[in-house]
């Protein structure tokens, strides 16, 4: 019965080793290009386009194909250097005017109870269109992974997101991008899709080989279709939620094998930028560890001209500095990523850092070294926050934003969407539009009986229980700032994930702890006896009818003696008279 | 007679009443013996409740009930426990006139019997004397009513009194020789659980003596008579299934209540033998084992019907204790009703084996039931093992139960041919053995 997992962990095993001699090589490259120095932290100009390439070996690995650069090499110095002075290079590839950009942002907020919360965003804006009848096979800073899933599974919107921990929303606050336990993937196809089941479990399963999860364990038992929440992210104006798929896998674990291909998206792999400061033996060491990935149509400008897709790649850590045995509240990149920051990735376009420091404006409760100038204010979850912006590339500036009165708008009656769950089919969908009175306590329950299964629907370890995965709570809460509803402005990504419709609410998403229940188990070792002992009785019962059914009563002749038996047989076999 | 009925029907009644206002109530409504996945009133509630938001009852897995019940609830949802307490009622006042009417059938043939001088003189002993039946009726309704397995079954609400109801009533009419309320009857209980359709023979049976009919395949008026009997019956049950398509709409409900009792993809404990079994189950058999064990049911009909075609009344108690012993999804309401049975037989007593053994099992499981399930689920100190071996041996006890008086009656009916005291050849006592 342990087949089932042993696939993904033949393919963990696997990938584990190509991913190990893919390293190896790439050391090899990379140890064999020239460094005149190592003192200087700013890649040279496209001076070297023919150079070294740092094109990973020609390993198959899942059939894709990394993508190329053809840029100048990296630099992988180990210098002291945080970071300050902006280099002076562009990214102008070699080429024709850019269609797409990447934008990478890290935030770090210090958490009222001691822990950091680090939030790295990397996106990538791509001008073209997946869906036309010409094949995209030019890619440069979107993967060609991705963009391949997009075109061939006609997906308008993706969002998976693997998450370890649970968000402590009572002593965190709320996250920038929240994310349930485990693993989470809702899907939009497009209309244009006819048999929208079968292309989610063949999209599954293509995932499932992208980002090393075992996410082929999403079947119809744990699929579902969302008629009022996850409404689309992005443009668009299919909002038949047919079309929509949302999955959750509670028990999936996250480690370094889902770190490493979702590293490898990124243009500039974790060689360069912000990414190379994620490195797993420290990321895992981590309270609360999500990395996620969306992609959605987005608007170019505020008409609406032309379109692009968003690949949007985020990272959220919160790291408990306590365990490191830190007395004093200190902490530094170092201290958190164990690497320092070098330079940006030189295919960006923007890359920044933004530490919040809103609750120390004057700086008595923490100190920035090495200082800088640059401040942003922004407004995140309905409440504007002081940024210093450390910008890697070039200074930018941010547009204040300025409050306005609220306006209330009144919301429509209550919606009970409830679609019962069937024994190994599908799970159970209950979906409820309430509107929430103020200061007070509302609480939802579901009464469930617990079912006993047959011996071989259990996993391998059945005493651990069942995962019920996390509930969802999507609200429009009401803002004390007035939101922007220009989404197509220039933003930092930690603001601008989220669509803002109307300007006197946010929106924020809030998923549950999940559930582990424990269900009452057969004894695996019996299914021999248990057949035996059931058809024994029912053989009983057969026999006992039997009897009555087919002998009738008749008087009992005592059996003659032993010797007179034998005597008699004799006799007969003689052709004799027996005796008495 | 009346009084003593109307005394034990206020007893009866005030029992569960008290049991429905206090907090026991809710602790047998959940109790695995008492109800199942079929019957359950949780799962009754679910329904309406899924009705009333528009959705299906039947497009989940949790209400296999059918669509009568659910227009039957849609009105009594408020007045439920009187309608299980008016079931139990009725199914003991509807025994206590049929087994009064059997015992007169009874007297009446033993009375020719002997006139005609049909049984040997040393079998006068066994000869059954008004006096002694004259309280059968009043037992076998004070049995019904004041048995602890009804009684739980009425307060935890489950359906299983209204089937029991619809049973009692077909046989009663059965008794009073109304052949259309019979075939009217059997079909709704057929309808709500598919086993009854075996005591299509008994009735048949019973219905042709009352007739003077022969059971013989050559007579035409037995064809005759089987014919219209079957005429009624499946008129009955087409045209209920056909008022439950109009109920609500769509045919949803046959693969929930049918196919759910003779798929059994529900395995939740109960005090039979399918569900360890078929949790235990080999995938590559599963089929094969869910057909012999479903035969098993309906199998017993012709053999049974064969060999007791003079006495119909006892094979619908066989046949109603087969249905409970093997049946997908049996609880104690089910046991009760067969069991409410065994005064009619209590001249049996003599030829019975092994009622002492028999009762002390069936008396230590029941106590064992709640014992074991609190073990395995709660305490987690037993494990599922320990419930599944209780099982077995009450399923063994009520078949060697079952079994002994069918021992008795064949016995009895033997003796009442060839004499009770017998000689062997050489003049001393004889021994019976079944050869």
């Amino acid at each position: 019965m342990a087949a089932r997992r042993n696939i993904p962990v033949g393919l963990l095993f696997i990938l584990c080793s190509l991913t190990f001699l893919i390293a190896t090589n790439t050391h090899e490259t990379t140890s064999t290009s020239e460094h005149p120095d190592k003192a200087v932290n700013l890649p040279e100009k496209s001076t070297e386009t023919g150079g070294q390439t740092t094109e990973q070996p020609a390993v198959e690995e899942r059939q894709w194909e990394p993508t190329e650069f053809q840029e100048e090499t990296v630099n992988d110095a180990a210098a002291e250097k945080q970071d300050a002075t902006p280099p002076e290079t562009t990214t102008t590839s070699a080429g024709a005017h850019p269609k797409d950009d990447f934008q990478e942002e890290l935030v770090i907020r210090p958490l009222q109870s001691g822990d950091v919360y680090a939030s790295f965003q990397f996106r990538t804006l791509w001008e073209t269109d997946f869906m036309k009848g010409n094949k995209v096979s030019h890619y440069r800073l979107f993967p060609k992974s991705l963009g391949q899933v997009i075109s061939k599974f006609s997906v308008r919107e993706l969002h998976i997101s693997f998450t370890q921990g649970y968000w402590r929303t009572m002593q965190w606050g709320q996250p920038f991008m929240p994310s349930p336990p485990g693993a989470e993937l809702w899907v939009w196809f497009q209309d244009s899709v006819t048999d929208v089941d079968g292309t989610w479990k063949e999209l599954t399963n293509v995932l499932s080989g992208i980002f090393c999860a075992s996410l082929n364990f999403i079947d119809s038992t744990n699929t579902v279709q969302p008629s009022a929440s996850f409404k689309p992210l992005g443009i668009g104006n299919v909002t038949d939620h047919r079309f929509l798929r949302y999955a959750t896998l509670p028990r999936e674990i996250v480690c370094t094998e889902n770190l490493t291909p979702w590293k490898k998206l990124l243009p500039c792999g974790s060689k360069a930028g912000l990414a190379v400061l994620m490195k797993s033996e420290k990321l895992f060491h981590s309270s609360f560890h999500s990395q996620a990935v969306h992609i959605r149509p987005v608007c170019q400008d505020s008409e609406c001209t032309t379109t692009s897709w968003e690949l949007r790649q985020t990272l959220n850590v919160v790291f408990d500095l306590h365990t490191s045995g830190q007395g004093k509240r200190e902490w530094s990149l170092f201290k958190m990523f164990s690497r320092t920051l070098t330079e940006a990735c030189p295919l960006a376009s923007s890359s920044k850092i933004y530490i919040d420091i809103t609750d120390n404006p004057q700086g008595e409760q923490f100190e920035l070294t090495p200082a800088t100038h640059l401040l942003s204010q922004a407004v995140v979850l309905g409440d504007r926050r002081t940024f210093s912006v450390y910008d890697l590339t070039e200074a930018n500036t941010f547009g204040s934003m300025r409050s306005l009165n609220l306006k209330t708008r009144p919301k429509s009656g209550g919606y009970i969407h409830y679609q019962p769950s069937k024994d190994r089919v599908r799970p159970h969908l209950l979906e409820m539009l309430v509107q929430l009175p103020p200061n007070s306590v509302t609480e939802v329950t579901v009464q469930f009986e617990r079912a006993l299964l047959k011996w071989t629907e259990y996993t391998p370890d059945p005493n651990h229980g069942f995962y019920v995965g996390s509930s969802v709570i999507s609200a429009l809460v009401p803002s004390m700032v007035a939101m922007d509803t220009n989404n197509t402005k220039e933003r930092p990504l930690f603001s601008s994930f989220f669509p803002c419709k109307e300007e006197s609410s946010y929106f924020v998403r809030i998923y549950t702890e999940p559930l582990l229940v424990n269900l009452p188990t057969p004894d695996f070792s019996m299914p021999y006896n248990v057949i035996c002992l059931t058809c024994t009785v029912v053989a009983v019962g057969y026999g006992s009818l039997y009897n009555l059914l087919t002998r009738s009563f008749q008087i009992e002749e005592p059996n003659p003696r032993l010797a007179k038996r034998i005597a008699n047989v004799i006799r007969r076999l003689r052709g004799v008279p027996p005796l008495a | 007679m009346a009084a003593p009925l109307t005394v034990v029907l206020i007893v009866a009644v005030t029992v569960r009443a008290c049991l429905f206002r206090s907090s026991l109530a809710d602790l047998i409504a959940e109790r695995v013996e008492v109800v199942s996945p079929l019957n359950a009133w949780k799962r009754v509630v679910e329904g309406l409740a899924l009705l009333d938001l528009g959705v299906s009852p039947y497009s989940g897995d949790v209400f296999h009930e059918t669509p009568l019940i659910i227009y039957l609830f849609h009105f009594l949802v408020d007045y439920a426990e009187i309608t299980f307490m008016l079931a139990d009622v009725i199914t003991a006042v509807a025994l206590y006139y049929a087994v009064q009417d059997y015992n007169t059938q009874v007297l009446r043939q033993q009375k020719f019997a002997l006139e005609a001088e049909r049984l040997p003189l040393d079998s006068l002993e066994l000869i059954r004397s008004p006096r002694q039946m004259y309280y059968i009726p009043l037992k076998v309704a004070m049995v019904y009513l004041l048995n602890p397995f009804t009684v739980l079954s009425c307060v935890a609400k489950s359906t299983c009194g209204l089937n029991n109801a619809i049973v009692a009533l077909f046989i009663l009419s059965t008794i009073k020789k109304n052949a259309l309320l019979s075939a009217i009857f059997l079909a709704l209980s057929t309808y709500q659980s598919i086993y009854p359709v075996t005591l299509c023979a008994p009735a048949v049976l019973y219905l042709l003596q009352r007739q003077y009919i022969p059971v013989n395949v050559r007579w035409a008026s037995f064809w005759w008579f089987l014919l219209q009997y079957a005429f009624m019956y499946l008129g009955s049950l087409f045209v209920i299934i056909c008022l439950s398509f109009f109920l609500l709409g769509s045919w949803d409900y046959l693969p929930s209540v049918y196919g759910f009792i003779l798929s059994v993809p529900d395995l939740t404990p109960n005090i039979g033998l399918f569900w360890y079994f078929f949790a235990e189950m080999f995938e590559h058999f599963r089929l094969f084992f869910l057909c012999v064990f479903q035969i098993n049911v309906f199998f017993y009909t012709i053999p049974l019907s064969i060999k007791l075609k003079e006495h119909p009344v006892f094979l619908i108690f066989m046949q109603l204790a087969v249905i409970s012993i093997f049946k997908s999804y049996p609880t104690v309401g089910d046991i009760a009703l067969y069991m409410s049975f065994l005064p009619v037989w209590s001249h049996l007593h003599r030829f019975l084996r092994n009622i002492f053994l028999v009762s002390c099992v069936l008396l230590a499981c029941s106590a064992l039931f709640p014992v074991l399930w609190h073990l395995w689920i709660y305490s987690g100190s037993a494990n599922s093992n320990f419930y599944y071996a209780i099982t077995l041996l009450f399923n063994v006890a009520q078949i060697l139960l079952v079994s002994d008086y069918f021992y008795a009656f064949l016995r009895r009916e033997h003796h009442l041919t060839y004499g009770l005291y017998l000689k062997r050849k050489d003049g001393s006592e004889a021994t019976l053995v079944l050869k």
